[in-house]
């Protein structure tokens, strides 16, 4: 048995069902990052319902190698079955290529209180060969930081350490 | 009518091939990047490896996925990467060359990021979309591996007398393979022409620019071009990719279609 959300009990009408499925999807976590679901990362990217009824996850990877793809496509198959949706495929898209950018500003906020320092808004330095950036400490706000590696535990994030309060934290790359 | 279908086969096997090619560079690079796992120098730089090696696993891996439904034969990425042989494999012999010590593999690493970086980035404007979405995440990233490995030779080359020698043996050893970079074949040229291909001929001032600023700072030069060896691109390779695919198709050859 499987449940049936109260949006789409009697005849739903589309929208209603993509609102319902798009809840579901979005509310799926980061496994690197679970403070943060998917749809704060932009990583979900769209829900639609094709011809046939099923309903099509769009989501796309941050890094071309990032081992989470796969295990994020799983868990929105699995979130999309256990809201009630049986007929479901997901898809992975590559274009537009994703950005930072396209972290929330919830988001970038819960990052930044889970103690990883959120990407810095867009910068015109990113294809500058040494480029600055101005990273600030998300342990006590210092901007004084200095990078230790440019790569961190995860694809996406690098090691900083900081200066003023001497505690190192991760860097999500702006990217 | 069967003319037609002839010209239409044979464009998606050139395109096959293009794509096939692209993809065994970064496979080949991204394996022998890894076996640096666990071995480097400091475990910022281990890890710095091994996450060039995932991107650079992660764009074969779009790229081999892509190969495979261009050529309509139902062959995955995985069988693409696991169940060729050597003389199958079209990469660029400069990726399968050896470690070596750290010198070489950041030489290494920093003539191809300096290729790959400018080949990606004109790459996004390529006609074909799936290769123009592949190359806006890789040139992306390939922006990292570049800035990385330069600060790597300008620490290394303006470094201490010991450190600076190995820079100049390890330039020395992998100017020959550079040649290969900017070759232009009867693939490519068709790919070029179709608006779906990079002018890698193109490329060479580009490179020598980038490469050169950095290696200047480095109290470094690029050594004269000589002889260039070639071949990667016909399956004709130098004695260390058979030994590099026994290492990485073992499993597959062993229990083919293992999964786990």
């Amino acid at each position: 048995m499987t449940r049936t959300p109260d949006q789409h009990a009697q005849n739903p009408s589309p929208q209603s069902l993509q609102q319902a499925a798009w809840a579901a999807a979005a509310a799926v976590p980061d496994p690197e990052i679970p403070v943060v679901t998917i749809a704060d990362l932009g990583i979900l990217r769209s829900i639609s319902l094709d011809e046939e009824g099923c309903i099509v996850a769009q989501v796309t990877p941050t890094y071309s190698g990032c081992p989470a793809t796969n295990l994020i496509q799983q868990m929105v198959l699995e979130a999309l079955n256990e809201a009630g949706f049986e007929n479901v495929r997901v898809e992975s898209v590559l274009s537009p290529a994703w950005t930072t950018d396209w972290i929330s500003s919830e988001g970038r906020e819960k990052l930044r209180q889970f103690g990883i320092a959120p990407p810095t808004e867009t910068s015109n330095s990113k294809r500058a060969l040494f480029g600055e950036t101005l990273v600030t400490c998300p342990h006590c706000g210092s901007g004084e930081t200095e990078r230790v590696s440019e790569f961190g535990s995860t694809p996406c994030k690098a090691l900083y350490r900081c200066l003023a309060c001497r505690e190192p934290f991760d860097y999500f790359k702006c990217h | 009518m069967s003319g037609t279908c002839e010209s239409i086969m044979t464009s998606n096997q050139t395109l096959f091939s293009y794509v096939l090619r692209l993809a065994d560079d970064h496979l080949i690079l991204s394996q022998r990047l890894g076996e640096w796992c666990g071995e480097a120098p400091t475990l910022e730089e281990d890890l710095a490896l091994a996450n060039i090696a995932l991107d650079l696993i992660g764009q074969a891996r779009a790229l081999y996925a892509y190969a495979g439904q261009v050529e309509g034969r139902g062959r995955d990425e995985d069988q693409l990467a696991f169940m060729r042989y050597e003389r199958d494999y079209q990469n660029l012999l400069i990726t399968e060359q050896p470690n070596g010590d750290f010198a070489h593999t950041i030489v290494r690493q920093f003539f191809i990021s300096a290729y790959m970086d400018s080949f990606w980035r004109r790459m996004e404007s390529s006609k074909d979309e799936m290769l123009a979405a592949i190359a806006a995440k890789a040139s992306k990233e390939v922006t990292y591996h570049l800035r990385h490995t330069s600060e790597w030779v300008i620490r290394l080359g303006d470094g201490t007398r010991e450190s600076h020698e190995r820079m100049v043996e390890a330039l020395d050893d992998l100017m020959m393979f550079t040649g290969e970079l900017f070759e232009i074949d009867a693939v490519a040229q068709e790919m070029l022409q179709s608006g779906v291909g990079v002018d890698a001929s193109d490329l060479k001032a580009e490179w020598q620019h980038t490469v050169q600023t950095i290696l200047q700072e480095a109290t470094l030069e690029l050594p004269k071009a000589g002889h260039m060896q070639t071949g990667g691109r016909t399956g004709r390779h130098s004695e260390h990719l058979g030994h590099i695919l026994s290492e990485l198709q073992y499993m597959q050859r062993s229990f083919p279609g293992l999964t786990w």
